[in-house]
């Protein structure tokens, strides 16, 4: 027989009291791995960062790697709405539809300039920052942006995921941000 | 053997009279300025003609020369005659004060979308148009974006430091 090896990594396990047959640690810890590790991404595609994106899903940069092989392309399932390319003024509506119809807890980030900022488009018909009518997480620089730096991005986002408090979702500051959206 | 530009111009002339304003070639293109008043007659003369035969509706578009008091705006008609493959360049002047054209979506379905731009970004009012009302902007825009009125740059935007662009 010959020896088999394998270089699957596994994530740590988060700090607690360890015994025969039990684990103890806090209900967040492990739910914040979990959900860190499985974060369902609604690609919102709409020009060049979307290309790229299309890059960071193959084979060589795997965003699979990071636990979200599964694109959810409906926003009920998505846990997080990335959202590529510009943004025109008529789409606002549309993206902003979207947010809405993810389930909490729902993150967002923002790649390439335009996303970001409106980018080189500082003109009439195009949104000047997707924060302008959705909270945003993660911004991610660039134009576009490298597929490593995408990564990085969602890295970001993970960590979020990973120190979010439980109850973050139910404090008045959370509903405040909301509601200076306009959302409910 | 093709159409010529004396035959077009010819025909034109005679069909229109005082309506033909002048007209001038450029890059082998002819194009008239004719009275905006007389847009109507004159395409559906170019399209049934027998041997002007201007089927086609290429084009339709507009311009703002803010600089030209009376003719701030154009209405631009590129027609082509597909068994001669022969283009022809209509210009329509109208002023700020009233800018109104009579439309050709009777003559030409493809006019209908083109129309609608044009009042989009210009703000030019064709009369008789069945569904005038913006196409491509936001329903909320309350400006007419190509005119040159308005500055490019959007007002929204929060990131840019004026030092960095001479301002």
């Amino acid at each position: 027989m010959t020896e088999v090896k394998s270089d699957i990594k596994i994530v740590k396990e988060p700090e607690g009291i360890k015994g025969e047959g039990y684990f103890l640690t806090s209900l967040d810890k492990v739910m914040n791995l979990a959900r860190s590790n499985s974060i369902w991404p609604l690609p919102f595609a709409t020009s060049c960062c979307g290309i790229e994106f299309m890059a960071v899903m193959a084979s060589n940069y795997d965003l699979a790697r990071f636990g979200s092989e599964k694109l959810s392309f409906s926003p009920r399932q998505a846990d997080l709405l990335m959202v590529m390319g510009t943004i025109a003024k008529k789409m606002g509506p549309v993206l902003k539809q979207t947010y809405i119809q993810m389930a909490e807890p729902r993150w967002v980030i923002a790649v390439g300039a335009c996303a970001s900022s409106g980018g080189i488009f500082d003109t009439y018909s195009v949104l000047q920052g997707i924060d302008k009518v959705i909270p945003v997480d993660v911004y991610v620089p660039g134009c576009p942006p490298r597929p490593e730096q995408i990564l990085d991005g969602f890295m970001k986002i993970q960590d979020i995921v990973r120190n979010e408090k439980l109850r973050r979702r139910s404090m008045p500051e959370y509903k405040e941000l909301l509601n200076s959206y306009g959302i409910e | 053997m093709g159409l010529t530009t004396e035959t077009v111009l010819t025909k034109v002339g005679e069909f229109l009279g005082d309506g033909l304003i002048s007209s001038n070639e450029s890059f082998g293109m002819l194009a008239i300025n004719v009275v905006a008043s007389r847009n109507f007659e004159l395409i559906e003369f170019l399209k049934s003609d027998p041997i002007l035969k201007m089927t086609f509706l290429t084009d339709l578009t507009g311009t703002h020369y803010p600089d030209k008091p009376g003719a701030e705006f154009e209405v631009v008609y590129h027609m082509h005659n597909l068994v001669d493959n022969y283009r022809l360049r209509i210009k329509c002047a109208l002023p700020v004060t009233n800018p109104e054209i009579r439309s050709v979506v009777p003559l030409f379905s493809a006019a209908n979308f083109m129309e609608r731009e044009t009042y989009d970004f210009f703000g030019i009012i064709f009369t008789g148009h069945p569904n005038l009302k913006r196409i491509l902007n936001v329903d909320e825009m309350d400006y007419f974006p190509m005119r040159k009125e308005y500055p490019l740059e959007d007002g929204t935007r929060t990131d840019k430091e004026d030092k960095y662009f001479g301002r």
